[in-house]
């Protein structure tokens, strides 16, 4: 929707997390004079962006969220094509243990774009799961990216297109038509909706197995998933709760993801365990991202676990917004 | 007449649980369309190392219901009363739903553990809601130690099967006409509210079967209902089953009746 005829603004974005990417690349691009304030002094460490799971999984997602979220989640992934080379579309893979099949039916019933397949099929796009899992779902419109290596490029990309990002600092420069605020759980003073829900997650590394794609393992309890990121890396996650602890990830969260990994394939049990992590992810009472206009300022916030599933869509819609005051009834407010 | 647990009086026989819901605004609106008015949360997993999120408390307190806090997820008597302990002092009221666990294939309530647990937090002055099976020896012990309402459970947590055992069900409704009991877990469907409540059940206490329905607020409304028409039936007293058909309108030997006019 860039247009020559658009003026240009200036404008300051604070937050340089997936949010905060997403808008100052956009914004940049379509030649507005954009400041990126980082409050950290090294990019990233504050975000809880660098924490996800970085999944594009509008249909996955579909089984606990609304159809808002597939919605914007379709538009992003087209976006990320456009923007980053190394976007993978290999769809992703849903399998349940025998005795947790009913789940796989719950979640086949609760979401779309996805095909029943069976254990011929799994072999044929995770070889290292053949005989492992007798049916699952494939969801072949669905992909993945490398969080860090997608926040870099963002970072870079959004330098190369005229942002200029300021890193370590949170003071607001004088001269700014428009200040677009995209710092999570740090912008709950003005936001009291906001609420954190912490996610912890785990880095392994192994040589014995490779997967193509992310794969969800269904449990009635827990929904967890594999993410592969090259090179024997992997990334499994996320817990859910509702917790703001900033802590070290806890014993039960750890035995919760080590045994998805180990349920998935026993050869997760001679991997080698990176690291650790959690973060807290700022959401809304409904879980759904909003874009707050109020006293000049723009708030792009709720993204949740959605966070590279709906940056693109919603930088877009507050580029557009700023550009032409149209406002997408179910996402500002 | 409503049930009474500890004291007070409670204007709905559906107690909830509130986890798995798919946002903290649809488990709210769930809640309200059920009309229940207390809400059960998970000390050990929600308040993780006791820092619940604020402001999901505030928007459970904006309910307007009374918090039932649990143990669950406990192996231990030790692990349960000290999580009881620490859900005094967080949500400040003495009920706990008393749950120790025996393994974690069934979740199956160990008796033992949870008489010795239920003791002791009686002891301490808590209003103990122990959840436990259809063992009537183990429900003698746990009011005997101070219980004054019984949980017996449905079918494992999370099952959603329904009433495993209704002749045990039953013979504890016989066994125990004064205590309050609650069917605690295992039900999947508003049928099975409703058939708890037809065998004399004072309520019913579940969350899966909500919070992981396709419409979790329209589930809400049909266990309301479900429950209302058990309740009801109970009440106005159910027809003995026969084992012979016995026609409310007798038609052999009726003068004048014909084949053509009977519709």
């Amino acid at each position: 929707m860039a247009s020559t005829s658009v003026t240009t603004r200036k404008i300051t974005i604070r937050g340089a997390g997936i949010a905060g990417l997403w808008t100052a690349l956009l914004l940049a691009q379509r030649g507005h004079g954009v400041t990126l304030l980082e409050r950290s002094e090294k990019p990233f460490t504050d975000a809880c962006s660098f924490y996800a799971g970085a999944m594009l999984a509008p249909y996955c997602e579909e089984e606990v969220a609304e159809e808002l979220i597939r919605e914007l989640g379709l538009r992003s992934i087209e976006l990320w094509r456009e923007t980053y080379p190394e976007l993978q579309i290999h769809g992703s893979l849903v399998v349940a243990q025998p005795r947790d099949r009913r789940e796989l039916d719950r979640f086949a019933r609760m979401t779309g774009g996805h095909e029943r397949i069976d254990a011929a099929r799994i072999a044929e796009l995770e070889p290292d799961l053949a005989d492992r899992f007798a049916t699952g779902l494939y969801f072949a419109g669905e992909g993945h990216v490398h969080p860090h290596q997608a926040m870099d490029y963002l970072l870079e990309a959004a330098r190369k297109a005229g942002t200029d990002v300021r890193i370590g600092e949170e003071e607001l420069p004088k001269a700014s038509d428009v200040v677009i605020d995209c710092r999570g759980l740090a912008a709950r003073d003005e936001l009291t909706e906001l609420r954190g829900v912490r996610g912890e997650r785990l880095v392994i590394r192994s040589d014995e197995i490779q997967l193509n794609r992310p794969v969800r393992l269904l449990h009635p309890r827990f929904p967890l998933y594999v993410v592969p990121w090259g090179y024997g890396f992997y990334l499994v996650g996320a817990t859910q709760i509702e917790s703001e602890e900033e802590g070290a990830v806890s014993v039960r969260s750890a035995l919760e993801l080590l045994s998805t990994a180990y349920a998935l394939h026993p050869a997760f049990g001679e991997a080698e365990i990176i690291s650790f992590g959690a973060a807290t992810r700022p959401a809304f009472p409904d879980n759904r991202p909003r874009i707050v206009v109020r006293d000049g300022h723009v708030y792009i916030n709720g993204l949740f676990r959605h966070g590279f599933l709906l940056a693109p869509a919603l930088a877009e819609l507050a580029a557009d917004f700023i550009e032409t005051g149209a406002a997408h009834s179910e996402v500002f407010s | 007449m409503m049930p009474n647990f500890y004291g007070k009086e409670i204007a709905s026989r559906l107690l909830i649980g509130t986890a798995l819901y798919p946002s903290p605004q649809m488990l709210c609106d769930a809640v309200k369309a059920s009309g229940s008015r207390i809400v059960t949360v998970s000390v050990r997993r929600e308040a993780a190392r006791g820092r619940t999120g604020q402001q999901f408390w505030d928007l459970i307190k904006e309910l307007d219901v009374l918090v039932l806090p649990n143990t669950a997820g406990c192996k231990s008597v030790k692990e349960a009363v000290t999580t009881a302990q620490m859900a005094r002092e967080l949500f400040d009221t003495n009920w706990i739903k008393l749950e120790v666990i025996a393994n974690d294939d069934t979740l199956q309530p160990d008796l033992f553990g949870l008489v010795e647990a239920a003791r002791i937090l009686n002891e301490e002055g808590f209003k103990v809601f122990p959840y436990t099976t259809e063992d009537l020896g183990a429900a003698e012990r746990l009011v005997a130690g101070g219980c004054e309402i019984l949980m017996p459970w449905g079918a494992p947590i999370g099952s959603g099967q329904g009433l495993a055992n209704p002749l045990a069900l039953k013979t504890m409704r016989a066994y125990f006409p004064e205590t309050p009991l609650v069917v605690d877990a295992g039900i999947g469907a508003p049928s099975h509210a409703a058939l708890s409540m037809e065998m004399g059940y004072d309520a019913v206490l579940l969350n899966t079967a909500i919070a992981k329905a396709g419409d979790p607020v329209k589930m809400g409304k049909a266990f309301a209902k479900a429950i209302e028409a058990g309740r009801l039936a109970y009440e106005s007293g159910l027809m003995e089953p026969r084992d012979m058909a016995s026609p409310s309108t007798p038609v052999a030997g009726t003068p004048f009746f014909k084949i053509d006019s009977a519709s």
